[in-house]
């Protein structure tokens, strides 16, 4: 094969679209890959945006996911700053905005997903933010220092770490959340209580249950949140973290089966053997489950890009990997594990008031998630035991004296 | 810089310069050294860094932190010289170095 030939497109350029063109290499492929991305910057890694990048701790070099010589030494055509448009499946073609059209072999969607907006008056007012973007990010660090006043709105892991970040630059946060609790979609209640009681000891006030009716402003920029109470939130800037959507329009408007997210098998190949699609875009099996999810995570994006990288390039299909990520706030590592599905117990290691703890999810004698905060033992091992299904003692878990690695073992 | 050799479970050898300051890890990324995934991109929050020292370095690159010694402990294939890479910061002390990836990394 050579280049003249059409090979692999892969229509998005992030972390999982940039390691499956990595990976499509180092698994032999030697046709052309192309990478083409709607955003002005190669590949990049998009976690830190809200952690260790927003607070200072990491230069904008750090995040790229490969240094920029990468793409050429491996003949990976980078092509950014152009949206991809449309697909003809029948001419196995790709349309860009700019007018080019690009011929594939095999199309792998890696679209990703966007920050959900709120459907609310004021939304258009400059200074709401949202964080998806490195550009986003630019925007709401230059927006945060000392004296500033954020409002962020969703109490959701991206919002948190954004009020932990804004607290370090000496930011005033108030975290409105709809839910009477933070985290309410995504963690327990154990949790939820302990990330607020955390906050608020530095600084951090919430608004739960709160009712957003509108962005107030004055001049076009946004000064505050209106609640339906008739109470405004006076803000410098608000952040608005409600959740992502998935990009699937392109994949949907081609006949892909899409239902919340492009839908993918285990190779992460959409109902269209020539397409794959892999990231936050698709809904996926999880073997684990025996369910389909839509997942947004960076193990997620890397678990998929191996999965098509191994079936475009004839290599096996590598073993199911239980789901992971992590969130940075403050002196905080949380690490999660596996999906809280079906659960019917709950398991708590640890001392949440010592800031080192663990909740198990179990269903039956098996744990099915961990979420660990300073817990790396229990999150690894936690892990571990979802993947294998293995029943566990609870008493045993619950017993901080008796080590992980002797839980896992029993 | 600090000349770091990366050796594979196959034997493949590549020496690359890593410069000051960055971790032993993103050395790797950088030279798309196989074998070194770094999933979490330096957050040891994953375990898939994992490296062995070379004997002649162990004193050297230093004591595990709390938080690897962790993560290590539920690791595949660990060894009383593993390491994770994205917490092992290149100095000059460090040129020479020469470390290898375990085969569940590859």
């Amino acid at each position: 094969m050579n280049d003249s030939e059409p090979g692999v497109v892969i229509v998005g350029a992030g972390h999982a679209a940039g390691t499956a063109a990595a990976l499509l290499r180092q698994y032999g492929y030697a046709g052309a890959i192309t990478l083409v991305g709607d955003e002005p910057i190669a590949p990049y890694q998009r976690p830190p945006l809200s952690k260790a990048w927003l607070k200072g701790e990491a230069d904008a070099e750090s995040l790229m996911l490969r240094p920029l010589g990468f793409y050429a030494e491996q003949r990976i055509e980078l092509i950014c700053g152009v949206k991809a448009t449309a697909i003809d499946r029948a001419a196995k073609t790709v349309a860009l905005a700019d007018g080019r059209r690009l011929a594939y072999q095999t199309l792998i969607l890696a679209t990703g997903s966007r920050a959900r907006p709120l459907p609310i008056p004021g939304a258009d007012l400059r200074g709401v933010l949202s964080l998806r973007s490195a550009a986003d990010a630019e925007e709401l660090k230059a927006a945060l220092g000392p004296g500033k006043r954020l409002a962020v709105i969703g109490g959701g892991y991206i919002g948190l770490e954004a009020a932990a970040s804004g607290r370090a630059l000496g930011a005033e946060v108030v975290v409105l959340e709809k839910e009477p609790r933070i985290l309410a979609r995504v963690a327990c209640e154990t949790l939820s209580s302990f990330f607020t009681a955390y906050h608020q000891a530095r600084g951090v006030k919430f608004e739960l249950g709160a009712a957003i009716e509108s962005f107030v402003g004055a001049g076009g920029r946004v000064t505050g949140v209106k609640l339906a109470d008739g109470r405004v939130i006076p803000c410098d800037e608000a952040l608005v973290g409600v959740g992502a959507a998935p990009n699937e329009e392109l994949g949907r408007d081609a006949g892909l089966e899409c239902r919340s997210g492009v839908v993918v098998d285990e190779d992460a190949r959409t109902s269209d053997p020539a397409i794959f699609a892999i990231g936050d875009v698709t809904q996926r099996p999880m073997p684990l489950y025996e369910r389909t999810f839509r997942l947004e995570s960076v193990a997620n994006a890397l678990e998929q890009a191996k999965q098509a990288a191994a079936a475009i390039a004839g290599k096996p299909r590598p073993a199911p990997e239980v789901t992971w990520n992590w969130s940075d706030q403050y002196d905080l590592k949380l690490q999660l594990a596996g999906v809280a599905f079906d659960t019917d117990d709950i398991v708590v290691r640890g001392d949440p008031g010592a800031a080192r703890f663990a909740v198990f999810h179990l269903r039956g004698p098996v744990i099915r998630a961990v979420e660990a905060v300073n817990a790396p033992a229990e999150f690894m091992a936690g892990r571990l035991l979802i993947g294998q299904a293995k029943p566990v003692d609870r008493a045993r878990l619950a017993d901080p004296a008796i080590s992980m690695k002797e839980v896992a073992a029993a | 810089m600090a000349k770091i050799t990366y050796i594979e479970f196959s034997g493949t050898e590549r020496v690359v310069e890593v410069a000051k300051g960055l971790s032993v890890m993103e050395g790797a990324i950088k030279n798309n050294i196989p074998g070194i995934d770094a999933d979490c991109g330096g957050a040891c929050a994953c375990a898939t860094c994992h490296v062995y020292v070379d004997e002649a370095w162990r004193e050297k690159v230093g004591e595990r932190s709390d938080m690897e010694e962790s993560m290590l402990d539920f690791a595949e294939n660990v060894q009383p010289n593993s390491r994770l890479s994205c917490q092992i910061k290149v100095s000059d002390e460090l040129d020479g170095l020469i470390v290898r990836t375990p085969e569940s990394q590859h």
